[in-house]
């Protein structure tokens, strides 16, 4: 069945604050085998102009997504979650993300499209941080696959 | 930013170091903890049959965060990427043998933008089939 299109454009109200730790990006950064001591080293970031370590580029996608379940879990949209597949990401960033980010996450409802039975959303997330400054902005296309017939 | 990389340096066609990733079962449940991302297809070969696919498969967000690091390797400073998207085409499969999965990676210039930007439009395979399309990044040169 195909989803609510009075859906689109709706905007969620901001997520708590999610706080960046250094102890968190090493963590991710050694899950991804990256060593780029900016990640971990304080000093190292302060060279390159950071004011405490970054996060790897995709570090954020952990908090965006996380809101972003939130809004393909309203049971008023309907969306059959166990069917869906990540089929973008894209990421546009004002600035990296760093230790001690107090970020939030507003989610918007961009499109919602269905084709051959599949259900596709696209959701935009816009990440500030404690200042209301804009950090980042994460696009990410969910597509529900077609139920098999029975 | 401090990109190690000078605007004047490069032009269309120039081309990255190419890097390769080895996945295995271990880097996927290491993920799986640091992401926050537990779906068992990334780590339960039985769930991952029982929904149809052919194994185990990486996480999609896994295959961007190492098709990147061909740009921030080269750059120096991660911080000078300004936009980065990938489509996730295919699955990268992970098999439990004491091989894994390689991720093969490679990128080049494709657009010099104004502003010390340019759009790097990055190559990332597996097995020989493309991972990722449309996988580019818009970076601030020095």
């Amino acid at each position: 069945m195909a989803l609510d299109q009075s859906f689109v454009g709706r905007t969620y109200p901001p997520t708590a604050p999610y706080e960046v730790g250094r102890e968190k990006i090493r963590e991710f950064a050694e899950a991804v085998g990256d060593a780029n001591p900016a990640y971990t080293d304080r000093d190292a970031a302060a060279a390159l102009g950071h004011a405490d370590v970054i996060a790897p580029p995709t570090f954020v996608f952990a908090i965006t997504f996380k809101a972003a379940r939130e809004v393909v879990q309203d049971p008023q949209l309907g969306l059959d979650y166990s069917r869906v597949v990540h089929g973008d990401q894209k990421f546009a960033y004002r600035r990296p993300v760093r230790a001690g980010d107090r970020l939030t996450v507003t989610s918007t409802i961009e499109a919602i499209k269905s084709m051959a039975g599949n259900d596709i959303l696209d959701v935009r997330g816009e990440v500030h941080d404690e200042a209301g400054e804009h950090v980042v902005t994460a696009w990410t296309k969910l597509v529900a696959r077609a139920a098999e017939e029975a | 930013m401090a990109a190690k990389i000078a605007y004047a340096d490069v032009e269309v066609g120039t081309e990255l170091p190419p890097a390769s990733f080895p996945v295995d079962r271990a880097t996927l449940v290491r993920y799986a903890g640091a992401s926050g991302d537990f779906n068992p297809i990334h780590w339960n070969e039985k769930f991952a049959v029982e929904v149809g696919l052919p194994d185990v498969i990486a996480h999609g967000m896994f295959t961007m965060a190492e098709a990147i690091r061909v740009v921030t390797d080269w750059l120096g400073d991660p911080g000078a990427v300004v936009e980065y998207g990938v489509r996730f085409t295919k699955p990268v499969v992970v098999p439990n043998d004491d091989k894994g999965a390689v991720v093969e990676v490679s990128g080049k210039v494709a657009a010099l933008l104004d502003d010390q930007r340019v759009r790097v439009d990055l190559t990332a395979t597996c097995a020989g089939q493309k991972v990722l399309g449309m996988a580019r990044a818009v970076v601030q040169l020095a």
